[in-house]
């Protein structure tokens, strides 16, 4: 039943929007703070609905790159969820186009990430079940995220210069990054990536950051080659 | 009117057409991105290869926007105060073994301003 595997995935899902609803402050304080007003902040929100990439786009416009660079930057740091979108598709087998549509603007690391875990605990579950449970968590994720940003949105150009908000973008971005580091490739492609980063860092605004990028994609693959032998 | 000029204005506020130039940009290709998998039901997996490159995504992308943030300080553009360091070292260490977002952003802040009120 849908509205019962709805439930199951919002109750599933509520614990880590602890984590969500401070994130969207940073965001909205930040976003506020960098010059755009609270209804531009809530419309990126609403429309881009992806926080690490919404924090590298607001960046780079605080830094007064050009819009193709942000949005480029903001692109990159969402490629991640091309890999969840082919992963979580395999398991809905037959689903409607609509419903596609409709789920892949609510998938975020959160909906996806417990939605996969849901899966294999229950996998006779029909495509019913599992697109309840999937917009259950999908759901309460947004509800933080969107009243996260409102709220810091609505009060951030207040907070005090001595919070140093300024260091909540690489602290958060950290966060982000280090439950994910998982292998022996990983960390090695992330040093790469965080040394080329800082070797580059003579580079255009933005540049330097593809370059990295590539170097860690690089420096992982070829990680994972040597040590498989 | 340039990225430039609305970087020199941000404290009164940016450009229009150009805030709302990112946010309809990226919110296009962000969706395109989370269709992409979606739209393609049926047509398979991606290639082994892509499929290979596309994990390492997430661990090559992000430390590459971290280093730079922490390692200089914006407002001298030197090499930043050690206090930065230490702070974003312990929000690594301790995400990374909680496996969880938000302690590491309590810790990382916390170490931040205990140590730059310790005067280090």
């Amino acid at each position: 039943m849908f509205l019962k595997a709805f439930w199951r995935g919002a109750l599933a899902g509520a614990p880590a929007q602890l984590a969500t609803f401070p994130f969207g402050l940073i965001f909205g304080a930040l976003s506020v703070q960098a010059g755009l007003d609270v209804g531009q902040t809530m419309a990126m929100t609403v429309v881009v609905i992806a926080g690490a990439s919404q924090l590298a786009a607001l960046q780079l416009m605080a830094d007064g790159a050009p819009a193709w660079l942000a949005v480029a930057t903001g692109a990159v740091v969402n490629l991640r969820m091309a890999m969840y979108s082919a992963h979580i598709a395999q398991k809905w087998p037959g689903a409607p186009l609509a419903t596609r549509a409709l789920a892949a603007y609510t998938l975020h690391d959160q909906s996806y990430a417990f939605s996969i875990r849901r899966y294999a605990e229950a996998p006779d579950e029909g495509l019913t079940d599992r697109f309840g449970f999937y917009f259950g968590v999908a759901l309460v994720c947004i509800v933080a995220w969107l009243a996260g940003c409102l709220t810091g949105a609505l009060f951030g150009a207040r907070l005090p210069e001595a919070w140093a908000l300024e260091f909540a973008v690489p602290i958060t971005f950290i966060a982000v990054f280090a439950p994910m580091l998982r292998t022996a490739p990983q960390a090695i492609s992330a040093m790469a990536s965080a040394g080329g980063a800082l070797a580059f860092a003579f580079l255009p605004l933005g540049l330097g950051l593809m370059a990295a990028a590539a170097l860690g994609i690089a420096a992982g693959l070829l990680a994972e080659r040597a040590l498989a032998r | 009117m340039s990225g430039a000029e609305a970087g020199a204005e941000a404290a009164q506020g940016m450009d229009g057409g150009y805030v709302w130039t990112v946010i309809l940009g990226l919110g296009l290709v962000t969706y395109l991105i989370r269709f992409s998998g979606l739209g393609l039901l049926g047509a398979g997996a991606p290639p082994p290869w892509l499929a290979r490159a596309l994990a390492y995504v997430p661990t090559a992308v992000l430390p590459a926007i971290i280093a730079p943030l922490v390692a200089f300080d914006r407002a001298t553009g030197g090499v930043a105060a050690p206090h930065a360091f230490i702070a974003a070292g312990l929000a690594l260490a301790v995400g990374a073994w909680l496996r969880s977002l938000l302690p590491a952003i309590l810790a990382g802040m916390a170490a931040f301003h205990l140590l730059r009120f310790a005067g280090l």
